[in-house]
């Protein structure tokens, strides 16, 4: 079969990447042709007029919840639920009080007096960090003392008889 | 050329303001299935304050608003506009808090009829606190206050125990004891309303709770049997009732009562 020279190699084979090099050039325009074809055929696309996308100024809404500024529907009179009362509070303050946040979000939600306080402290602990266990005992006092003595306080009372 | 087209830019926004006070001067009046409001849209020039918002009631047809609800027009500002009607069937809307009776455990979710034209689904993980490992607690019968999170014509709602954040925040299982019932829907915005005056009087006959869905159920307790069932028929008797009506039966109420 071979040996006479007209046996040909099947498309598939000569698509293959390790055939490409012996390929003449008229065969390799064919096949690449072929694929061409082949994909193109597969590409499909709707057969549609364009769809204008256009910017609506109506908007749907299904729900009276937002029209009628409906509130939460679980209720408790007279502390028959504690929990639900609470949740009832929490949601009144926060629907009366959602104005008043908007507001002031951009304020800082921590003063600057408590930022300073905290910054106080955490001074004190990160210097503390970096200092060995031997040098931590000539560290100045001063803050350690005033934590030891409200600790002072906490220690056990004996009952008295 | 670009004169031309400036003009009928012009004139379209003049349309749009037309049409805004068309709603305006019918707001308060009674509207039927069928009307239309139409306008042209805006060109480019339009920004977010001429949106006009409809809510239930109305529906937006390319460029017209149709009315699909007999009713009142209600007007919200800036441009918020319903249909303000009466009605007893319930359609499911997105972020609606319902009270659902659980009818079966399917694998990872429950079904819960809400009261609308199909049963609604309830995730297993969409409790407070539950895992794949760690199952809620939820029995078919059980009452489950809940938020829609899907809710429109083409697709099975679901529904949610938690919010945003993962906190049931009231929702879940509840109801051992008290009582269901269902009311119009009317009936449940009126006692939704911040400030309802049905709420205020009737906080100060006894102590009770009570939760209140969007569908038209309403769950009471009290401290007893009898107690509880005034409640109920005092809410469902404010149905039909003139506030005059009303005042003068609470009145009668809280005489029995004390």
């Amino acid at each position: 079969m071979a040996s006479d020279g007209t046996a040909k190699l099947s498309k598939n084979l000569l698509r293959m990447k390790f055939m490409q090099r012996g390929l003449d050039a008229e065969v390799k325009k064919q096949l690449e042709e072929e694929e061409k074809r082949i994909i193109s055929d597969e590409h499909w696309y709707l057969d549609l007029p364009e769809l204008k996308a256009k910017e609506n100024f109506i908007i749907e809404e299904r729900s009276f919840v937002p029209c009628e500024e409906l509130i939460y529907g679980r209720m408790s009179f007279g502390g028959f639920n504690p929990e639900v009362e609470k949740l009832m509070a929490a949601m009144k303050s926060r629907s009366t009080t959602e104005e008043d946040e908007e507001a002031d979000k951009m304020e800082a939600d921590v003063s600057d007096e408590e930022m300073a306080r905290r910054y106080e402290t955490l001074v004190g602990s990160i210097k503390r960090k970096f200092t060995k266990k031997r040098d931590r005992s000539t560290m100045p006092e001063d803050r350690t003392k005033n934590i030891s003595e409200p600790r002072a306080k906490k220690t056990f009372l004996k009952p008295q008889d | 050329f670009p004169l031309r087209r400036k003009r009928v830019l012009l004139l379209r926004g003049k349309n749009t303001e037309a049409m805004l006070d068309s709603f305006k001067e019918r707001v308060g009046e009674v509207l039927l299935p069928g009307d239309v409001f139409s306008f042209e849209s805006p060109g480019s020039e339009s920004n977010i304050q001429d949106k006009v918002i409809c809510g239930p009631g109305l529906r937006r047809n390319g460029d017209e608003i149709l009315v699909c609800k007999s009713g009142i027009l209600r007007h919200k500002e800036p441009n918020l506009y319903w249909i303000d009607s009466q009605q007893k069937r319930y359609v499911p809307a997105k972020g609606e808090c319902v009270i659902g009776i659980v009818t079966a455990k399917s694998g990872d979710v429950f079904k819960v009829d809400v009261g609308g034209s199909e049963q609604a689904s309830l995730s297993y993980l969409a409790f407070e606190g539950a895992t794949k490992r760690n199952r809620p607690n939820v029995q078919v019968g059980d009452l489950v206050y809940s938020q829609f999170i899907i809710a429109n014509k083409d697709m099975e709602p679901e529904l949610v125990c938690i919010d945003s954040s993962g906190r049931a925040n009231g929702m879940g299982v509840f109801g051992t004891g008290g009582l269901l019932f269902k009311v119009s829907l009317g009936l449940v915005r009126k006692l939704l309303v911040p400030q309802s005056e049905i709420v205020k009087d009737l906080e100060k006959i006894f102590p009770f709770e009570m939760v209140v869905g969007m569908n038209g159920r309403i769950w009471v307790k009290a401290r007893s049997t009898q107690q509880t069932l005034i409640v109920a028929n005092i809410l469902e008797s404010c149905e039909n009732m003139t506030a005059q009506q009303r005042r003068t039966l609470f009145k009668k109420v809280a005489q029995n009562a004390s």
